[in-house]
């Protein structure tokens, strides 16, 4: 009975976070959007609903009732769990997030390593997509992109560790708190921008989007898939990309404290600290998509292995050196 | 009575349960709400319009290969830095050496792939 009891509590919990995951993630497409055709001067989705809010919750509809295309060449079962394994992996890497000092579904002591192990395995779902698919366009896009991400996980892995030489714990809590004083971003400001640029290249955002580059693999390994499934590639990725902002706000941001300790902001609860920072970084993130570029691909292979890598590992000696030196070690 | 360790993970496996139970759903419902109409020329795999040429398995550069293997004698190597970051106050001079000769030899092997041309895409 009293395991009943847990478990049912712990699904009451759970809903009440995947909700709100799965709107904000349909807000957010809707946010991109908007802010996409901003900046160009279009008016972007504005019909369906005040503002065209609604827009997200009209398409999923749409996908709701469309075909479901299965190559008959194709490896069916593989090629159905793709998109069940991205979807997956983006949404449960939520249950670490911390919201407040309490408000945290799983408040396990090795925080940080889950988020970076579950946010890794991410490119199985992507090279499961293109590889089943048997169609030439989502190979290429499956291995451009499978090799994209590992190249930039391990810079993400490595700025991950400079972090954790100024807090000395895995726990995502306690990487909060470590920032009482002062936020991360100011201390380790080259690796909070290093951070963003290669969660742009983790998330196969533009600038870095080679592996779905519309001018030359039709839509990267996402060409086979329609309906619900291809509804839910990008899902898994808009997902995806608001993980990564939660990660920079907590790894930088200082996470749900409150930016200034003075009477009237201590009354806002943390949680809308946290959401205010992660929608810093979306906005960011959709502003990058907006005005640059797109990189070739043997740049974007150049800037993570040649760049990033050795500056970010440059970076952990410094920081290890400076505050072995200074005797400034969290000890425990 | 649950163990400690049990109660902070359990949340995360209900959390799969439910992930998984939702995505499964989402298809199903699409499968059981959509038109069905295969036809042979929908059905078979995309290529501009015309008939697949060969096999879409082809061969492709081995470069890729590089980068997997260059990927994990990086994440092994963060791997070691994580449990080493975190006790680094504990440890003392000698911990805090012996990762630093770690990353001087790896730093080695890098130059010598770097120099090597494995990092370079044409």
């Amino acid at each position: 009975m009293e395991y009943i009891n847990i478990i049912f509590s712990e699904t009451y919990k759970i809903l009440f976070l995947l909700v709100p995951v799965l709107v904000s993630v349909a807000m957010i497409v809707w946010l991109d959007r908007r802010i996409w055709a901003f900046v160009q001067k279009r008016q972007g989705p504005n019909v369906v609903g005040p503002f065209g809010l609604l827009q997200s919750l009209a398409d999923a509809l749409k996908y709701m009732f469309k075909e479901v295309i299965i190559p008959s060449s194709s490896n069916k079962v593989i090629f159905i769990l793709a998109p069940i394994v991205t979807m997956t992996l983006a949404l449960i890497s939520w249950a670490v997030i911390p919201f407040s000092a309490t408000q945290v579904l799983a408040d396990i002591n090795v925080g940080i390593l889950y988020l970076f192990a579950v946010s890794s395995l991410g490119v199985y779902g992507i090279i499961m997509g293109g590889w089943a698919s048997n169609s030439k366009y989502p190979f290429l896009g499956a291995i451009r992109s499978a090799a994209q991400m590992v190249s930039y996980e391990v810079s993400i892995g490595v700025i991950i560790i400079n972090v954790l030489l100024c807090v000395g714990s895995l726990n995502l809590n306690d990487i909060v708190m470590a920032q009482e004083k002062l936020w991360f971003v100011i201390p380790l400001f080259p690796m909070f921008v290093i951070f963003f640029i290669s969660a742009l290249a983790e998330t196969n955002r533009p600038p870095f989007d080679l592996p779905e580059a519309e001018a030359e693999l039709v839509a990267g390994y996402q060409t086979e898939y329609s309906g619900m499934m291809y509804a839910m590639f990008w899902l898994g990725e808009y997902a995806n990309i608001l993980l990564m902002c939660a990660m920079g706000a907590i790894l930088f941001l200082g996470g749900w404290l409150s930016p200034i300790e003075i009477y009237p902001f201590t009354l806002i609860p943390s949680a809308i600290w946290l959401i205010f920072k992660i929608l810093f970084l979306f906005v960011l993130f959709a502003l990058v998509k907006a005005i640059v570029p797109r990189y070739r691909y043997d740049q974007l292979m150049k800037l993570g292995w040649k760049i990033f890598l050795p500056l970010s590992l440059t970076w952990v000696i410094l920081t290890s050196s400076y505050l072995f030196y200074f005797n400034l070690l969290p000890t425990n | 009575m649950l163990s400690d360790f049990l109660k902070d993970y359990l949340p995360i496996i209900l959390f799969l349960i439910i992930a998984l139970g939702l995505s499964c759903a989402f298809i199903v419902v699409n499968l059981i709400l959509s038109p069905k109409h295969p036809d042979p020329e929908k059905l078979s795999a995309y290529e501009c319009g015309f008939e697949p040429f060969e096999d879409s398995r082809i061969e492709f550069d081995v470069r890729f290969y590089l980068v997997a293997i260059l990927f994990i004698i990086f994440d092994l190597e963060i791997a070691f830095l994580f449990p080493w970051a975190i006790s680094l106050g504990n440890i003392g001079l000698l911990g805090f050496s012996s990762m630093m000769i770690f990353l001087f030899i790896l730093t080695i092997g890098f130059i010598y792939e770097w120099k090597k041309g494995a990092l370079d895409w044409e």
